[in-house]
């Protein structure tokens, strides 16, 4: 399999926690769309951006595997705005689309971000705009104008203006760890910490309106789980019985959360109604349930259970019902999650010794190996089902890594000191303007 | 209680020098390693035999503390995947569970554990599974119900970091706490 590596790394001074981002392509870029995103002006006074927006956009584009971004070096002259541009020198370099832009100051700490999108065949403009924004937000406005680069190409929503959740651990010496719920775009830059303990923290889940999360922490001893507003830090503990309290998820109303409780004997799939507090269980068998995951029409639950000997995935209605099984192959399937369109389903699936990635589609019964890792676990779709996050270890430390659903690019987020793990793809949010 | 185990410790330590001189001296300790008796391993064993509590009979602290009592061994391993007690740890249990038969006012937390391997909630499970099988053994030789917590920490608290085959092997465990 021919690799090619791009390794973009590069120091955001301004950014808390320098990091690295790489980008693996794994298979031919063939298919892929050459798009050249040429570095945005800057018309200010004084010292330049402390954000690349051209870079960043041309990173997000890369990494969704569809699009083949032009190396700036590569690049016979650099236009700033449409009147700029002479579309003959791109379409020599064999560039079917061209991104140009600039960024002026806006009043006191803003910005004016415009951009222009160009098919370079037909020398039209395809789109453009005009965005204020901040210091603060210079990146997430980036990740927006990615967002409506992808739409305009691929005809489907972009998610790069995003955000994931995830769990950290560090190991300090005399055993004891420092574990932390933390929150960053998508693409790991500015990761805030919403939760912090000397006990694990496990199994995040996004509400569907991405305003509240849903976690397990061992903190009082015994596992209980936890429902946090993400904004205000405000929240709840939802579920404290005897034994585990487990692997919550949220029904697509954002009404109530699957979970996994023991009390009733072995770990059961159980849905817990958020407002009535009333709870109804779904599973009774004395084999191991767990890890439910709501069908986005919110009919079905699919879970982890080794009733049948060892992990697959089976699947319930979510008001009861009888119990079917959806996977066969394998010895080993764990924690699987739907795909926004609810015609795939993404898992944890064991080949010969290790623990990869897959994507399993419903219809054909078709099971695509997306990852390469020894110990790759906890996948989670992005909310436009393009790509997958994941947990991996290398050189025996959690990682993040990201790969589109093609499975021909792979992205690590080498981001944090100690053990990375447990990431979740928010939603959509009402901030995710479909146009500005 | 503490403070007279702390005492004890020098005196064994000094015990096992000496009973460990004494048979690397000399003649004794050539023949020893020509006979292909592991010396070392033999002058150890006698010292700690006989300077130990057991024979002393000065042990006066809890037997869970008493280095040569079953009770003293607290982590039992698990195979792969699986929550059954194997045979080398059954009597380790038993111990536990007749100790606790007699002791009705101890209490104990059984926690269960998994290696890296495979997702976390179900490791979750699978550490429930192993508590709960040493719970079941425990009140098979007389321990109440009231006396036993059960907890799982799937693969969050691994007793050995890395990804080898000798650390998965350290980590699939039930710990007993008393």
């Amino acid at each position: 399999m021919k690799k090619i590596w791009l390794l973009f790394a590069f120091l955001f001074l301004q950014v808390q926690n320098a990091s690295a981002l790489t980008i693996e392509i794994t298979e031919g870029a063939e298919g892929a769309l050459p798009v050249a995103v040429v570095p945005f002006g800057w018309s200010g006074p004084g010292k330049p951006l402390s954000q690349d927006v051209a870079r960043i956009i041309a990173d997000d584009l890369t990494r969704s595997g569809r699009f083949k971004t032009m190396p700036v070096a590569d690049m016979l002259a650099r236009p700033q705005s449409g009147d700029e541009v002479e579309f003959r020198d791109w379409k020599v370099l064999g560039m079917e689309n061209l991104v140009v832009g600039q960024v002026r100051p806006n009043g006191p700490g803003g910005y004016m971000v415009r951009f222009q999108l160009f098919d370079v065949f037909k020398g039209e403009q395809l789109s453009g705009y005009n965005i204020p924004t901040t210091e603060r937000d210079l990146r997430a406005t980036a990740h927006q104008i990615a967002d409506i680069i992808y739409e305009k190409l691929t005809g489907q929503r972009g998610a790069f203006a995003t955000r994931i959740a995830y769990v950290t651990s560090i190991h300090k010496t005399g055993g004891e760890s420092q574990v932390a719920l933390k929150v960053a775009d998508a693409d790991g830059y500015s990761p805030q910490t919403i939760v912090t303990s000397k006990e694990p923290l496990m199994s995040p889940a996004w509400s569907p309106d991405g305003r509240r999360l849903a976690y397990v922490s061992f903190e009082k001893g015994q596992p209980s789980i936890y429902v946090q507003e993400v904004f205000t830090g405000r929240r709840q503990k939802v579920s404290s019985y005897k034994g585990i309290n487990g692997a919550p998820a949220w029904s697509p109303d954002g009404r109530k959360l699957a979970l996994t409780l023991s009390k009733d004997g072995g770990p059961d799939i159980y849905v817990l109604n958020l407002n009535r507090k009333t709870l109804t269980r779904l599973t009774t068998h004395y084999g191991i349930d767990t890890e439910p995951a709501w069908s986005p029409d919110g009919r079905y639950i699919i879970f982890t259970s080794d009733r049948g000997g060892k992990p697959q995935i089976y699947r319930v209605p979510s008001m009861g019902g009888k119990v079917k099984r959806m996977t066969y192959e394998g010895s080993y399937n764990a924690r699987a999650s739907y795909s926004p369109d609810g015609e795939s389903i993404t898992l944890v699936t064991r080949q010969g010794r290790d623990f990869r990635i897959g994507v399993l589609d419903l219809e054909s019964g078709g099971l695509q190996v997306l990852s390469e890792g020894r110990l790759d676990e906890s996948p989670s779709f992005a909310p436009n089902g393009g790509m997958v996050i994941y947990a991996t270890k290398i050189n025996g430390k959690g990682e993040l890594a990201a790969v589109s659903v093609d499975g021909r690019v792979r992205q690590r987020l080498a981001l944090q000191e100690g053990d990375v793990r447990e990431p979740v793809w928010s939603p959509y949010t009402r901030k995710n303007r479909r146009n500005p | 209680m503490k403070s007279r185990i702390l005492k004890l410790v020098p005196v064994l330590a000094l015990s096992l020098l000496f009973g460990g001189c004494a048979t690397l001296t000399g003649e004794q300790a050539e023949e020893g390693a020509e006979d292909g008796a592991p010396v070392a391993e033999a002058g150890q064993g006698e010292g700690a035999q006989t300077a130990g509590a057991v024979e002393g009979g000065a042990w006066t602290g809890s037997p869970l503390d008493n280095p040569d009592s079953p009770l003293y061994s607290k982590v039992i391993y698990f195979d792969y995947d699986a929550s059954e007690i194997r045979a080398d740890y059954l009597d380790t249990v038993v111990a536990h569970g007749e100790y606790l038969a007699a002791n009705p006012s101890a209490t104990i937390t059984v926690e269960g554990h998994c290696d890296e391997r495979g997702s976390r909630e179900y490791n979750i499970g699978l550490g429930e599974r192993r508590a709960n099988s040493v719970k079941r053994l425990l009140l098979a030789q007389g321990a109440a119900e009231s006396q036993i917590i059960t907890i799982s920490y799937g693969e969050e608290r691994p007793e050995a970091l890395g990804s080898s085959d000798a650390a998965w092997a350290q980590n699939r465990r039930a710990v007993l706490l008393y």
